[in-house]
């Protein structure tokens, strides 16, 4: 048998209520917030960050593919899985791939998923869905669109959900779209998308399903159904004759709308609280619809706890500031910075050491046991113990995946950057080690010496067209 | 068996510009300032000049002194070692004349910051392509750790923490403004210390240095060459380097409330100078004070204060002008001035003014005297670096028999 062994997902810290929108614009902003990312996250950080929750407990060597979902790749030519699947210590012989320019990306990318390993082709494959879709300042897909993402891992040994049949229809219907150069999406008439669109064809994949797969109506337990805000996303559940307790939060009042990600990210919610035997309908729009039926088995009781939708609900600061949300957004003109530009990256020196620096391992020595980083300018790659002196005697060890406690801080108003003051923490590890790391989503009240931290994948800085990423440290909130 | 360099070379004569934004002058005019001041003090022409070491985090090669002084066909060797360059400039040129290969050297430092177009120094990153994958820090960030942690292990108060580095400080200008040749000698109070805005949590403005254009230099020769020509020629007693591995960030062992490095050298340097109670023995001393939080730790990797005890010590005025250890006479890096490459010397100026009774050279109109009482040993010190990693002198100059 072939489904989802094990599931996570992931929202941005920070939550824009609309009426902080509306009162910008002198409109009534509405109830309710979205999701935004933090001015260093991605769609590759925030994959990541799903991933990450995802793969609690379960070893990342085993991993043997990455197929990552997006419509806002940070590069038209550049695998965004590789950097995703490198942080999270995917082995490089992984067949990774980018599924990209749709909204059903990562209901795609699922089945894809589900087909490898059904073929035994592939054992195990991460599925990641991640979006940041920008709207235009004072339009309405500024109030719509949140940020956020999902991860799921297919395999065939111990599967929580069996995805028992699926339904898609591919259409070519231009409700919505972005050019290779937009920054925002374009529309086609509301009632166009709405009435030939969104409130038709995904209930024809629906119906198209549940007569493929002989089901009925009665026998779903569970809905969770993309939409691209909560108003029509309501109309299309009840047209299809759900009553809305079978609706699961589409988590549009939450996070907003997540793109490609939000109807991993609805299902993910639906599976923190699913029972074994459940029916659950998972439906994509976008381009067409994507109609998936799925059954939760018993394993779903030995998924071990995880923050998944539920607990990053609850991890959350109010962004009470549209002006940082702009500014983290890039779509305000900034004083230039009085500090000269950071030095490029290299990308020899980079993929010189894309091993240790990206999944962040340092070594411990042989000869002590002393777990070490090393992090200079110029090199991630330790030779020296600093404990004991022996050379070249060491063995891999991650850091990634380790909390710590900080030892120093600084909030440095100076450095400049997108959001100051750049917070800057040393931190020990526990299980020895330490290093120093920006320190992201913490309020600067809040910093003392001995907070505890963890680890997140974030930019750290772009230049020459290029990202660089890496990791930095965040308070532990659960 | 390491050797010691104590009374085995003297200072000649020294020389060293006004510090400060020095929009009228090139490096070049600045080298040509601070070295015939020293050519003129030693009473010496450029001629008798045998070979120079020139510290500068600016230039490059020794031409950066030799063409402006049009220095013709000696040695010269180009050094850089952050914060350090220009004390170890003088270390390599008092090792040579200690070897016996010259009898009379130059010894130069210089940086010229303010046509840079920014405040501070830059990032602190290398530049240009490199692997970039750790973030590049402020000198202000690296330093205030110190600061979070002293706090935090001695139970300071936020408010307690700010007063006792605000005082530092304060002492530094009350220093600097009878200066003449200091970057800032503007009188500043306790209160515009404490309310300045933040630079690098918990630094504030005042607790940081500035950056500025500079020259200072120091005429090196034997002891016999200096008893001819000089009446009480300054002798060098101790010059120590302590580099440290760089791990701070990585080793757990580091604890954030000292500098390692300062300790070894230290130690080092009152081993070589013969001197054993440092805060009964050194008449004065010239430190790293980039930002206050690096001169209180300093005073207590020193052993001028006890572990954990500096507040008392600068609350109470104990390294105060009038103090029984004045500590940044002529205003320190806080307000003489810090153009990088040419503060090691600038410092040791200071101590041989001072040990030759001639501090009041440099003094404005109309302020009380800066000349110390019968000072007889002088410490220098550079931080070049950060406290987890950094490049350290130490350096102890007096009179013949002390």
């Amino acid at each position: 048998m072939a489904g989802i062994i094990s599931f996570g997902a992931y929202i941005p810290y920070y939550r824009l209520p609309l009426s902080v929108i509306g009162q910008m614009w002198g409109q009534p902003g509405g109830r309710g917030e979205k999701a935004v990312a933090g001015s260093d996250e991605d769609p590759v950080t925030m994959s990541v960050a799903a991933g990450l929750d995802c793969l609690k407990g379960i070893d990342p060597k085993t991993i043997e593919a990455l197929f990552m979902a997006t419509t806002c790749a940070p590069y038209r030519e550049r695998q965004s899985a590789n950097i995703v699947a490198g942080a999270l210590d995917i082995p490089r012989a992984a067949r990774n791939t980018d599924f990209n320019n749709c909204l059903r990306a990562g209901t795609s990318a699922m089945l894809s998923a589900l087909d490898a390993v059904k073929a035994g082709s592939l054992n195990t494959v991460l599925v990641t869905a991640a979006d940041m879709r920008l709207g235009g300042a004072a339009g309405g897909d500024e109030m719509n669109f949140g940020d956020g993402s999902a991860a799921l891992l297919f395999g065939k040994d111990k599967v929580a959900v069996e995805i028992e049949d699926s339904y898609t229809l591919s259409d070519d219907l231009a409700d919505y779209w972005r050019d290779s150069e937009d920054k925002f999406v374009r529309h086609w008439e509301d009632r166009f998308g709405r009435e030939q669109g969104y409130l038709k064809i995904p209930k024809e994949a629906v119906d198209g399903l549940l007569k493929k797969a002989k089901v009925s109506k009665g026998d779903i337990n569970k809905v969770c159904l993309y939409g691209p805000n909560a108003r029509v996303q309501g109309t299309l559940a009840k047209q299809m004759g759900f009553k809305p307790e079978l609706v699961q939060d589409p988590l549009l009042g939450a996070v907003g709308d997540a793109g490609t990600a939000l109807p991993l990210m609805i299902l993910v919610g639906a599976l923190e609280e699913a029972k074994p035997g459940d029916r659950i309908l998972l439906v994509s729009y976008g381009n067409g619809s994507c109609a998936m039926l799925l059954r939760v088995t018993e394993e779903i009781k030995n998924i071990q706890e995880r923050r998944g939708i539920k607990k990053h609900l609850e991890i959350k600061k109010i962004l009470n500031s549209y002006g940082r949300y702009l500014r983290w957004r890039g779509m305000v003109s900034l004083a230039p910075a009085a500090r000269p530009p950071a030095g490029a990256a290299s990308m020899s020196a980079q993929w010189r050491e894309h091993e240790t620096a990206l999944p962040l391992y340092g070594v411990k020595c042989r000869k002590c046991g002393t777990p070490q980083l090393y992090l200079s300018q110029s090199s991630t790659r330790a030779h020296i113990c600093l404990q004991c002196l022996s050379r070249d005697d060491f063995e891999p060890y991650r850091f990634a995946d380790k909390q710590g406690t900080v030892r120093s801080f600084s909030h440095d108003f100076l450095a400049g950057g997108i959001d100051p003051p750049a917070t800057a923490a040393v931190i020990d590890f526990d299980g020895g080690g330490r290093g120093q790391f920006l320190m992201v989503d913490r309020e600067p009240d809040e910093c003392k010496v001995g907070m505890r931290v963890e680890m997140t994948f974030r930019q750290l800085r772009y230049t020459l067209g290029a990202y660089t990423y890496f990791w930095k440290c965040k308070p532990v909130r659960d | 068996m390491p050797g010691s360099i104590r009374n085995r070379v003297a200072i000649l004569g020294m020389g060293c510009t006004r510090f400060g934004e020095r929009w009228d002058a090139s490096a070049s005019d600045l080298i040509v300032d601070a070295a015939y001041q020293a050519f003129n003090d030693a009473g010496i022409g450029p001629e008798e000049i045998q070979a120079a070491w020139v510290g500068t985090s600016t230039g490059s090669t020794g031409m950066t002194i030799s063409e402006p002084l049009r220095l013709q066909y000696i040695p010269v060797t180009r050094v850089e070692n952050a914060c350090a360059t220009a004390s170890d400039a003088f270390r390599n040129a008092c090792y040579a004349v200690a070897a016996g290969i010259y009898d009379i050297v130059l010894a130069i430092g210089v940086d010229k910051f303010k046509d840079s177009g920014i405040s501070g120094l830059g990032d602190g990153g290398t530049p240009g392509p490199s692997h970039s994958m750790v973030a590049e820090s402020t000198p202000p960030r690296s330093f205030a750790m110190l600061a979070t942690t002293y706090f935090a292990k001695y139970g300071l108060t936020f408010e307690e923490g700010k007063h006792m580095i605000g005082r530092v400080s304060w002492k530094s200008h009350e220093n600097g403004m009878r200066n003449k040749n200091a970057h800032f000698q503007g009188k500043v109070t306790m209160e515009q210390i404490l309310n300045a805005p933040m630079v690098a949590w918990p630094l504030g403005l005042f607790d940081c240095c500035g950056v500025s254009d500079g020259c200072a230099a120091a005429i090196i020769t034997t002891p016999e060459i200096a008893k001819a020509r000089k009446k009480d020629p300054v002798f060098v007693k101790a010059l120590q380097i302590a580099m440290a591995p760089r791990d701070g960030s990585y080793n757990q062992n580091f604890d954030f409330l000292h500098v390692e490095a300062t300790v070894r050298a230290a130690e080092a340097a009152y081993k070589e100078a013969g001197i054993t109670n440092p805060r009964e023995q050194i008449s004065m001393a010239e430190v790293h004070d980039c930002f206050s939080i690096t001169e209180a730790v300093t005073m207590e990797d020193l052993r001028f204060s006890p572990r954990g005890k500096v507040r008392d010590d600068i609350e109470s005025g104990f390294f105060d002008l009038d103090g029984k250890l004045p500590v940044q006479v002529d205003g320190g890096l806080k307000c003489f001035g810090h153009p990088i490459g040419a503060s090691g010397l600038r410092m040791l100026y200071e101590m041989y003014l001072q040990l030759q009774g001639r501090a009041d050279e440099l003094l404005n109109p109309g302020f009380p005297s800066r000349q110390l009482k019968n000072p007889k040993l002088g410490l220098t010190h550079n931080l070049g670096g950060a406290p987890d990693g950094c490049a350290i002198f130490v350096g102890i100059v007096g009179l013949e028999g002390a």
